[in-house]
Parts: C-alpha cells; structure tokens; sequence
C-alpha cells in the first residue's frame, strides 16, 4: 500500500507543479525612462515578456518605452515625465489579475497599457476599473471586453475605463472570411481553435460569415495550446478534403500545426488572425508556412507616412527585439493615455489634479490624435475608430501585405 | 479514404516518445522507488545537449548522417551528467529521509532545470530549429511516415532490445534485478548497490536523450520546456505499464500514444459525443483510460514484481 499512496501523491503533486510552473520568473526588469524633474507619471505596461509569447510582449514594451522617452524629449506635457513600469503576465489571466492589482496600488501609476491577450484583459478589467484606472490595451481582438457577452444581439459596454486601439475579431474573422472565399476562391474550410476567448471567438466569427457567404465547413477540431503534437488533427486534415485551414489562436501553436499539416500531405494553406501574424510563425513552420495567410490590424506600418517616424526612432533607440504586430498599436495606446494627460493638467492649470486616474479615464473618451497606425480614437464601446485591417501571405520567408481594406458588413 | 492505419502509425510514434522517458521513469523507482520528476527535464537536457553540438561544436552545413550520431552522443553525454549529478547531489544526501523529501527535492530540481536553461541557454528564450533530415516523407499504401520518424521507429526498438540484453543478460544487469527485489540483501550479498543505483540514473537519462533526439527530428524544435508535460506524460506512461517494469514502460507509452491519436481520431463520431472528441480532449480521454486500467489493475498492466513487494 505504501506505493500506491506515494503514487497518489506524487501525482497530487504534479498537478500543483503544473500550476506552480504558469508562475515562474516575472519582472525582466522595467524599460527605464528617464525620470526628469517635476512630476513623474508612471504609465504601467502589462505583456507576456517571457514564454511563447514573448516576441510580441516585449515588442509591446519596448514600443510603449519609445512613447514615453519620445513625450520627454519634445516635453510634451508641461511639467511632467512619463516612465514606464512593465509587468510580466506569461499570457496568464492569473498573472494579468495580479499585476492589474500592483498597477492599481501604486498611486503614481495613471494609466495602463496592455495586456497582449483577450483572456488576461478579461481578468483585469475590473480591478482597473474599480480604481477608475485607465487601461488601453493595443492587442485585444476579443468582442466581449469592449460590447458584453452578448454583443451579438445587444451591446453593452461593461467597462469604462477599458479601451484599445486594435480592431475586434467581430471584424477580423468576417475580414478573413471574404478574402477567402471571394479573393483566394477557397470553399471548403477546416476550422481549428485553441478553445481561448481569442481563439475560438475568431473562429465563431470567421464560420458564420464564411458559411453565409456559401462556403463549406468539412470539419472542426479544437486543440490543446500546451502539446505539441498535432498529428491526428492533421490526419483528420488531410482526409477531410479541405483546400484551406482556418486557425483561431496563437503562432506558438499554428506554427507546428502548419508544419504537421503539411507534412501529413495536405497541401492547402493555414490561415490566422493577427495572433498568427508575426515572424516567429515563419520561424516555426519553417518552410511549411509558405502561401499561409494571416490578417492583422490596420494597415502594414511600414507602409503608412505616420508610421515612418516610428520606425527609424524604434531603430535609433537600440531596442533588442523588433517591435512586432502590436508596436505601432502600442505606441499609440501609450501616447493615447500621454494625450489624456496633457488634457487633465491643461484643464488643472498646469498640474495634476487630485482625482487625477477618474479625471483621465474620462479625458480619455475624447482623445484623438493621428498616431503611428492612422487616426487614434475611440467610439461610444472603448473601440478604436480605426478599422482597417490587412491580409498578409508567407512568401520567401517573410509576410507580405496582399490586402489592406476595412471590412463591410 | 481510410484514415485509420495513418492514426495508428500517429499513435505509435507518440507512444513510443513516451516509452522512451517512460523508462527512466521505472527504472529509478524500481530500485530506489523514487519518481524522479526532474526526468522529464533531463529529457530536455538531452535535446539541448544534442543540438549544442550541432550548433556549436560542428562545422556549418555538416551533413545529417554524420551529425546526427554526435548529436545523439552530445545529447547522451550531457543527459547522463545530468542524471548522475543530480543523483548525487540530490537524492543521495535524501536515501534514508522520508519519502516525501526527495519527491519535492525532484520538482525543485525540475524548476531549477527548466530556469536554468532559459536563463543561461543563448537562444532558449523562443524554440530552438532542430536540424532535420533531408528527403521523404515515405507512402506506405496510404501511411505516410516523416522522414523525421523514421530515426524514432528505429531507435526505439533497438533502445528496448540493448536495455532488455542488459537487465537480463550482463552481470550488472541482473545487480540490477537484485537490487530491485530487495536492497539490503542485495547489499549482503556484495552488490555495490550505490553504483547500481548510479547506473539506473544514467540508463534512464541515455533513453531520454534518445527521446530527445527524436522529439527534435519529430517537431522541428525543442524549447526549455519540453520536458514538463511530456515528463508527465512518460510518467503516466509507466503507471499505465507498471512502474518498476522496463516493458510495462515500453507499453504503457504506446497504449497511451494510441489513446490519445485514436481519440482526437474517433471520439467525435460516436453520436452525442461530438463535444468531446477534439484534440484538446485527448489527454482526458488518456488519463480516463488510465484510471480504468489502475482501477482493474491497480498495479499497471505488466507491473506485478512491483505489487508483490507492496
């Protein structure tokens, strides 16, 4: 008997190490803004800067930092330095809740940017806006957080002071949908998620216009984020006679999924939404990935006027790591809170006023400025006002803007 | 088309993964009965020792045929340093404490592992591209079989077949077997137990290497933290086979490789179970069989030295 309860141990054991494990390493150290003097304004950034990832994360960081320093050197707002202090949330909402709960105790925190994923926005949102604590996240896709659960039918915005400056899956997966079938001529679908609020709210939205249009869908598998082996969907793939693969999730998954579908022998392209769209994707499907297409928010950056700046600065300033699909969007979700800032003071004759989160969050409403990714501003939802969005394809290694358009219902 | 040989042969592979850490797994417990969880991250040791090789110590463009072997010795070496220090340093010291302390000890060993590998490893912080074999993929009637898979169809047959001739046939080998039944007589009878217990470490953590090689030709890739849920998985792989049985592990492995590629398969075609037949179910429906296997059979399917000595 003595064995059996050590087995039973050990494996009550392995479950807590598995949790033990979503809280390893935290804080890589915070972007250093130079603190001036006058007062400081600490912008609170949260993104996944370790773990799978992290390529956006600390693009994510790194762009918010550039924001900051940038708003220093013109001396944007009179009287005041921004700083940035960036929190680790491994793609965890557990993570996210507590970091939302550091963010909120640190009194010259005024603002917050982040996070990268729809489901640890989910479990910030409230913490935020209980401490009227304005959040603007650059990444989010998912409906819900800015038009309720039942966004579909009614929307209701739950959260005041939550916005973000990426478009919404309700328009992205529609987006991706048309260009399927009306501009690659693609009419028999496998949808694939990884059962995430973004993942499988991606995949809803993209089935339910891609059937209205006419198109088929010859089989559906939800994935498991946390293996890597994807042979028996790929299988399935394969003998479904599918000519397109749609995924709903992130490249650290359908970057060997591509492969495996490939190599399975069903030569059809894996399509993503902007959690696909990112060079690491390339790197993991390896030659695979070729011909798969991906759509993001916006319009490329390197191809907008605005956008020129921002990318010679981001060079200039030696960051280590690129900036990836979220810097542009991260850039302008920081200098949104900046713009708010400098509203607030102005409107305090030149200083902080003591309700000085409450007093943003609502500046925060009316602010619109021409930023990195085009026009900044957002609706009656927190939504940005912006909803341009691009089809970009694998082609000789790198992505390739094919299709830039806002989508019309 | 008929998809079911293609999910068998999914099935196999993946199972014969698991067979491979699986018995590093039973064979530490079999003579020490100590579950070793910091295994799965020798495991990882194993592939990062592999492909340190091919990046650091073998010239640029050095063909597959001549790599590959060195990788699988580079993977070897650093596994079994690993293993063998680990056993030194931390389980030693713990033979005589209560049961619990090395199994903690183990998971500390585990994290630390895992965290020092991606904080010292020059480009653990993404996956790291393991080199693949070039040619395939091979068509068998309507199986298609990766070049990448080949290594590991042959590998792990020929690793049971060496292993098997070992425990069996070699005069440490059968101290082995001794020391498994019964320590302290084993001792008497002059079996330099601390060396046999050396040695289980070392085979065990060679194995993982082998699986590691295999996971980097398999996938593409290997990252710091591979070893965790395939160590759990090769964990549950000798509970299924009969910890403490080196084929139960074998086995074991390639039951659950099959449960979980037949189950993503076919799940979803029986009526009103649509909703559980994805992939993501897999591994409930692996861990479903395992509690039935342990319910009828509550000492694994091959493991019964391991039940007479409860």
């Amino acid at each position: 008997m003595r064995q059996r309860s050590l087995i039973a141990i050990t494996a009550a054991l392995a479950a807590g190490a598995l949790t033990l494990t979503a809280c390893g390493s935290r804080d890589e150290g915070n972007g250093g803004s130079d603190a001036g003097s006058g007062t400081t304004v600490v912008i609170g950034v949260d993104a996944p800067l370790t773990g799978d990832l992290s390529a956006m994360g600390l693009g994510i960081k790194n762009s918010a930092d550039l924001a900051a320093k940038t708003a220093n050197k013109e001396k944007y707002v009179d009287g005041i330095t921004f700083k940035i202090e960036a929190l680790d949330d491994q793609a965890q909402p557990s993570s996210g809740q507590q970091n939302a709960v550091t963010f909120v105790a640190k009194k010259d925190i005024l603002g917050a940017v982040g996070p990268l994923n729809s489901s640890v926005a989910e479990s910030m949102q409230k913490v935020f806006d209980d401490a009227k604590l304005v959040q603007v996240s650059p990444a989010n896709t998912g409906p819900t957080l800015t038009q309720g659960a039942d966004w579909q039918t009614k929307k209701v915005r739950p959260y005041k002071s939550y916005f973000r400056t990426a478009t919404t899956d309700a328009i992205q997966g529609p987006f991706a949908a048309q260009y399927l079938y009306n501009d690659a001529k693609k009419k028999k679908v496998f949808v694939i998620d990884d059962k995430k609020t973004y993942g499988a709210g991606l995949a809803a939205t993209f089935t339910t216009e891609f059937k209205k249009l006419g198109g088929e869908v010859v089989g559906t598998e939800h994935i498991n984020p946390e293996t890597k082996d994807f042979s028996a969907v790929a299988t399935k793939v394969k003998n479904s006679g599918a000519d397109v693969v749609y995924y709903g999730g992130e490249y650290p998954q359908s970057g060997p999924l591509t492969k495996q579908i490939k190599a399975a022998g069903a030569k059809v392209p894996v399509v993503g939404g902007d959690g696909m769209y990112d060079p690491e994707y390339i790197n993991l499907g390896g030659s695979a990935s070729t011909g798969d297409y991906a759509t993001s928010v916006g319009a490329p950056v390197e191809e907008l006027p605005s956008a020129k700046d921002f990318v010679a600065d981001y060079k200039a300033a030696g960051y280590k790591e690129p900036y990836s699909a979220y810097g542009g969007y991260s850039y302008d979700s920081t200098w949104a809170i900046i713009e708010a800032v400098k509203k607030v003071v102005e409107d305090n004759d030149g200083k902080l006023p003591d309700d000085a989160r409450a007093k943003i969050t609502e500046a925060m409403q009316n602010v619109s400025f021409d930023g990195v990714t085009g026009k900044v501003a957002f609706d009656e939802y927190g939504d940005t006002t912006n909803k341009q969005l691009t089809v970009y394809q694998v082609e000789g290694g790198e992505w390739k803007a094919v299709k830039s358009g806002t989508y019309s219902g | 088309m008929n998809e079911l040989p293609q999910q068998l042969v999914n099935g196999l592979l993946l199972g014969s993964m698991y067979g491979l850490v699986a018995i590093g797994y039973t064979m530490v417990y079999g003579i020490v009965q100590l579950i070793n969880f910091a295994h799965g991250e020798i495991f990882m040791l194993g592939g990062f020792g592999a492909i340190t090789v091919y990046l650091y110590v073998l010239p640029d463009g050095t063909t597959m045929w001549v790599a590959l072997p060195l990788m699988l010795l580079g993977g070897i070496i650093v596994a079994v340093l690993a293993a063998v220090g680990a056993e030194r340093l931390a389980y030693r010291p713990l033979r005589s404490a209560p049961r619990l302390a090395p199994l903690i000890t183990a998971i500390g060993l585990s994290l630390a592992l895992q965290q020092a590998v991606w904080a010292w490893y020059p480009e653990a912080k993404e996956s790291i591209n393991f080199p693949q074999i070039e040619g395939g993929p091979f068509e068998i009637g309507n199986v298609t079989i990766q070049t990448g898979d080949i290594f590991l169809l042959i590998a792990a047959p020929i690793s049971m077949a060496v292993l098997a001739y070992f425990v069996m046939k070699t005069r440490t080998g059968r101290g082995m077997q001794a020391t498994a039944q019964d320590p302290d007589t084993a001792k008497l009878m002059g079996i330099n137990t601390d060396r046999i217990i050396v040695i289980a470490f070392a085979l065990g953590a060679a194995f993982a290497a082998v699986g590691a090689v295999a996971y980097g030709l398999k996938y593409g890739q290997v990252q710091f933290r591979m070893g965790f849920i395939l160590g759990l998985k090769a964990f549950t792989a000798a509970v299924l086979g009969g910890i403490g049985n080196i084929y139960g592990a074998m086995l074991g492995g390639v039951v659950l490789g099959l449960a979980e590629a037949l189950s993503t398969a076919y799940i979803a075609d029986i009526p009103g179970m649509a909703q559980f037949g994805s992939q993501s179910w897999a591994d409930v429906w692996a861990f479903v069989l395992l509690i039935l296997v342990l319910l009828f059979r509550p000492q694994g399917l091959l493991g019964e030295r391991v039940a007479d000595r409860a």
